[in-house]
């Protein structure tokens, strides 16, 4: 009804923002299309693992570049994974840090690592929060008694 | 397992795929776990690399292909490529977000038969059964077809291959019936036939390797040929087949190694001149060769090296020369007096080599940070045993990092400039530089070192660095100097070993250092030595190693 026909509309608004402003890119849609019947929160579960694995690796992170020595390849192998799994449900801008992240690695730059840090945690909890509203729509949607527009 | 996959094969091929996925980045392996379900695949998970050899090593058959990151906290992935390849002989897919072409390369050059960028995409999941199709072909080629049975192809009729074998190394009836069988077999596409025909698959173990090495040895590289090498072996349950397609393992691993030496040598400009076996075709191919032979060689000196290394060769020196292999490998061990080194350090050494890509030393960045400068006993002369902590400790090879081309270059030259004689404190410091070489370049090192040094008495183990060397030197000096990278390798095995040896403390070539590393070798020569650097070996081995290198 309209209350389900308005939360489609605004899932599939909302959504189309995420991806104009780079907050998530091609994968996401390829996470999405992996859903299915027999795996019907199948976004959510990767993207909770997404999640979790991040802030450990946040924290792993800032860790390492609190220590008096720094060890750049440690934190170097950090950034590389954090690139990895924030490739795997397409958060794009997150990844782009990392690629900058990396290059202030290899040149031993302290301050912009520590910089890149700042900025790597920005935009991870501003995905998060992103993500996090686009569930709790769909969960309306869904207890509304609509569907996810595929 | 006679069957290749799971479900029938003719209709829903490549349904039922049975793929084994290895990533240390959870939410990846649960996306690709989703999409190679999509695809009708069978998946199997892994967080670890170990776990993954584990599930490999437990169920020979049970899969078909295996999908791997690149990085990974336990293990390189590189090395889990290798051992998969050498040891259950199955295609690995390589995965990374970092798309660099010299990762991709060394992806290759480890035998990956693809590498996948992440994000990595359902359509390109899709096609994964290629590989394992494709490598049916190419083993039935190989083994029919193995001594350049060009025209056959999967289908012939056994008539053909029959012919062709007779002619070709007059192979007895039994080879040529199996040939026609597999062949047939081959007709009907059924692959599981096909893995009939194809006898189980073989676990090449390090005994079994060290008997064909030595028979390969024995023979003459060049006029190697599955069915002398199998009569040689004397292994009642082996098959021509499986002989066979070793064989072109083994050259694909030795030929892989030599470019790699080859690459390393351009990269760092690695004078690994010293270290070039003689042949300077095969410097790197050398060194998997020489390893092998090291192996055997190596084997032979030791008595009591644990691994059943076959010694064949009666004299070091003669054996290197006598490897068979067209790589000036043999012509190293002649000449080269390594009797700092412990012949079964090299036999060990080799396995590794052989096993990983023979990587030249060139990784040794950090290492060499860590070495102190090169103390006087670097001079060493092979003959002395002469600990060298510094140079040693330097070395710490880090297996999976590879980082690159080699950066003392020039350390290196100078290195190599020291023929045989001794090695100046300079050298010492290009050694410690090396440290950072992989671990292939640690295992090529070994090899070639073990090379120079199974031709060379071994003496004690007196890994200085000197003696790595002035092994590499010799080594180089039978080689002409496109070995150079080879060389740097066999010095950073030379130092790790002497790392090892003396304990010096930063060594990171733990595969080359390790004792087990050394026993590693002649297990397997695939195995252990690519991918553990964690003692894959037991205890045992160790010991043995530590009979055998270290003096101190």
């Amino acid at each position: 009804m309209d209350g389900v026909a308005q939360l489609q509309k605004q899932l599939v608004d909302y959504t189309a923002s995420l991806f104009q402003e780079g907050f998530l890119d091609e994968q996401f849609n390829q996470l999405q299309q992996l859903q299915d019947e027999s795996n019907p929160d199948f976004v959510v579960e990767v993207v909770s693992l997404f999640f979790e694995d991040s802030e450990r690796l946040l924290n792993e992170l800032a860790k390492a570049l609190e220590q008096k020595t720094i060890d750049f390849r440690k934190v170097d192998a950090h950034v590389h994974q954090f690139k990895g799994s924030s490739s795997s449900i397409g958060a794009q801008r997150v990844q782009k840090v990392c690629i900058a992240f990396r290059n202030y690695c290899e040149e031993q730059n302290i301050e912009g690592c520590l910089k890149c840090l700042q900025q790597v945690k920005h935009e991870y909890s501003l995905v998060k929060s992103k993500l996090e509203t686009l569930f709790k729509i769909e969960k309306q949607l869904i207890a509304a008694g609509g569907s996810i527009p595929t | 397992m006679e069957n290749g996959f799971s479900s029938p094969r003719n209709d829903s091929f490549p349904a039922g795929l049975r793929v084994l996925v290895v990533d240390d980045d959870p939410t990846w392996l649960k996306i690709l776990e989703k999409m190679l379900k999509k695809c009708s695949y069978e998946v199997t998970t892994c967080g670890l690399a170990r776990d993954a050899l584990n599930l490999l090593r437990e169920r020979k058959d049970g899969y078909d292909i295996v999908i791997s990151d690149v990085n990974m906290p336990d293990m390189d992935g590189f090395k889990l490529l290798e051992h998969v390849g050498l040891e259950m002989d199955l295609p690995v897919i390589m995965m990374s977000v970092d798309g660099e072409t010299g990762r991709v390369m060394k992806g290759v050059q480890h035998g990956a038969c693809d590498y996948l960028l992440k994000p990595i995409r359902m359509k390109e999941l899709r096609n994964i059964w290629q590989h394992v199709f494709r490598k049916k072909i190419l083993e039935i080629r190989d083994i029919e077809g193995h001594e350049s049975f060009e025209g056959i192809q999967i289908s012939r009729n056994g008539s053909d291959l029959s012919d062709d074998g007779h002619m070709f190394c007059g192979e007895d009836m039994t080879s040529v019936k199996k040939r026609k069988d597999f062949d047939n077999k081959h007709d009907e596409k059924d692959f599981g036939d096909h893995s009939s025909a194809k006898k189980h698959r073989v676990v090449w173990s390090v005994d079994l390797h060290q008997k064909f090495v030595k028979a390969v040895n024995q023979i003459g590289f060049d006029k190697v040929g599955p069915k002398k090498i199998l009569d040689l072996m004397n292994v009642p349950w082996l098959t021509r087949e499986n002989v066979a397609s070793h064989l072109q393992k083994y050259r694909l691993y030795l030929s892989r190694l030599q470019k790699e030496s080859d690459l390393k040598a351009s990269f760092g400009g690695i004078k690994h001149s010293d270290m070039h076996l003689k042949d300077p075709a095969g410097s790197f191919g050398l060194q998997s060769s020489i390893n092998t032979n090291q192996n055997d060689v190596a084997n032979e000196h030791m008595p009591d090296t644990k691994k059943t290394l076959n010694a064949d060769n009666p004299d070091p020196q003669e054996t290197s020369s006598q490897m068979s292999f067209d790589h000036s490998f043999a012509s190293l061990g002649s000449e080269v007096n390594y009797e700092a080194f412990d012949c079964r350090i090299w036999s060990e050494a080799p396995k590794i080599e052989l096993k990983r890509e023979h990587k030249p030393l060139l990784q040794l960045e950090d290492g060499f940070s860590q070495l102190p400068p090169c103390a006087p006993e670097h001079h060493v002369k092979i003959d002395k045993l002469h600990p060298v902590p510094s140079v040693t400790s330097g070395l710490s090879l880090t297996a999976r990092d590879v980082s690159g081309p080699i950066k003392n270059e020039p350390l290196y030259a100078e290195y190599q400039s020291n023929r045989v004689s001794h090695v100046s404190p300079k050298k010492c410091e290009s050694f410690p530089v090396q440290s950072k070489s992989h671990m292939v370049v640690n295992h090529q090192s070994y090899e070639s070192v073990s090379t120079a040094i199974s031709s060379m008495k071994p003496q004690g183990f007196n890994l200085s660095c000197i003696t790595d060397f002035d092994y590499s030197q010799r080594n180089l000096k039978a080689s002409d100097s496109t070995l150079a990278p080879f060389n740097e390798t066999a010095c950073l095995l030379q130092g790790d070993f002497h790392n090892k040896y003396f304990g010096l403390p930063n060594i990171e070539f733990t595969g080359c250092n390790d004792p087990s590393f050394l026993a590693e070798i002649p297990v397997h020569w695939h195995d252990t030595l690519t991918s553990d650097y964690e003692c894959p070996l037991d205890p045992t081995e160790y010991s043995i190693f530590d009979q055998g290198l270290f003096i101190a």
